[in-house]
């Protein structure tokens, strides 16, 4: 969910709500708002979404110190995903898990293909600002489990928002080096694209954004083709 | 309306519970005075953090045996299930004892990821006031990296690499590895149940 200014809070809520009830096993905010210079960013969204809603959620974006992660956690989020800070400075995600425990610690990773290796991206939030990590996929996904990650998820941008399915070569290739859970992003347009990341790759779950927001697939129906497929899911 | 008193040992992330509880209409409060838990229709040990540390926490308020002896429904909820047992191996910590059981680290493989996150299957193995009008099967939100075998306190199971206790109760206590708040419908239902049972 993405979002940019307080004025569609009430929006959220409502999404959140109606997402719950169609069966979402968990939501993501990517809280675009809260800007690298901004100092005073306001998360009273954050318990509000708390308030209503029964299933996980984590909140990524804007996340880039201790406090920032209790003000999140405090407020009801169950999980904080981080990105970028966590490469400007990896020693952020020990202290995370020492202090809050790898359960809640969610690594975000922006990868693409490249000339035969798979290379993390930073700053993907701002095209202005995107550019090459100068890691491996693969290295960065080890590092980050040694350092405490709880869970990675693993965003493909070849494939974001074009819709053409999973890159589950990638996800395949990254599952076999990733022992916490490992959820699959970018590139879901249709039903079985979701059947396909999970037959293929054994990832723990499944993100995608437009296709429900635009109610393209609606999530009782996606959970039902996939039970039908013989994929286990909540119902 | 249920008052529950909400046993604080130190974890971040208690309003997640807290907003449960209001959603049922039933009031709650944090707290680690003696007088206030043992007075309290409900009482409820939450469990976000690490044993060791929740246990020193109780022990330095002056709780262990307070705990021990409540004779109101007391709901143990994640690490708080685990605090209840005699122990935990995470960092080979005493805990209050009230099951006879300990809790040991689950022992992770490439299908089978640590620690375990996510929706569970979860199975009755006998009834219990707390499971009324949840089917068998349901499915709950778990987030745990230690696990208590299934022993004869145990009153549900889920699986990872293998079955582990889901429920266990004993008299006044009951305790679930599984967040109820996190739990989707099924969730609000067992917690209702919790706030509604005579005890």
């Amino acid at each position: 969910m993405q979002f940019r200014n307080h004025k569609v809070v009430g929006d959220i809520l409502a999404l959140a709500q109606r997402y719950c009830d169609e069966g979402a096993d968990e939501l993501v905010f990517y809280d675009i708002t809260a800007s690298p210079d901004d100092r005073t960013v306001d998360r009273s969204w954050v318990d509000r979404v708390a308030s209503v809603i029964n299933i996980p959620f984590c909140v990524a974006g804007g996340i880039r110190s201790l406090a920032d992660a209790e003000d999140v956690l405090n407020k009801g989020a169950d999980k904080i995903s981080i990105n970028s800070p966590a490469l400007a400075n990896p020693d952020l995600i020990g202290e995370l898990a020492t202090r809050f425990g790898s359960q809640c610690i969610v690594i975000g990773i922006d990868s693409r293909a490249e000339s035969g290796d798979y290379c993390v991206y930073q700053y993907t939030g701002d095209p202005d600002r995107t550019r090459a990590a100068e890691r491996l996929t693969s290295d960065w996904i080890a590092e980050v489990q040694r350092r405490g990650a709880g869970e990675i998820v693993l965003n493909c941008m070849n494939q974001d928002g074009v819709r053409q399915g999973y890159d589950t070569a990638q996800i395949a290739s990254m599952r076999a080096i990733c022992s916490v859970p490992l959820i699959a992003s970018g590139g879901a347009g249709a039903l079985q694209h979701f059947a396909e990341v999970f037959s293929e790759t054994n990832v723990d779950g499944a993100l995608a954004a437009s296709v429900f927001h635009s109610a393209q697939i609606h999530i009782a129906d996606l959970k039902r083709y996939l039970a039908d497929r013989g994929i286990s899911i909540r119902p | 309306m249920t008052h529950v008193a909400i046993i604080d040992s130190g974890g971040a992330n208690i309003a997640s519970v807290r907003y449960a509880f209001d959603r049922l209409g039933a009031t709650s409060e944090l707290t680690t005075d003696a007088e206030t838990i043992r007075s309290a229709p409900r009482v409820l040990l939450p469990g976000v953090g690490a044993a060791r540390d929740a246990m020193r926490r109780l022990r330095a308020a002056g709780l262990t045996d307070v705990i021990r002896e409540l004779q109101q429904p007391v709901l143990g909820i994640c690490l708080g299930m685990q605090l209840m047992c005699e122990a935990s191996e995470e960092e080979d910590t005493d805990c209050l004892g009230i099951f006879t059981a300990a809790a040991k680290q689950l022992s992770g493989s490439p299908d089978r990821p640590v620690p375990n996150m996510g929706w569970c299957a979860t199975s009755a193995r006998s009834p219990h006031p707390l499971l009324r009008h949840i089917d068998d099967g349901s499915y709950f939100y778990y987030v745990h990296g230690y696990a208590i075998p299934v022993t004869a306190q145990t009153v549900a199971t889920a699986e990872h690499s293998q079955s582990f206790s889901a429920i266990l109760a004993r008299d006044n206590f009951v305790a679930a590895q599984f967040h109820p708040e996190r739990s989707s419908d099924v969730g609000a239902k067992l917690l209702q149940n919790f706030v509604r049972s005579s005890a």
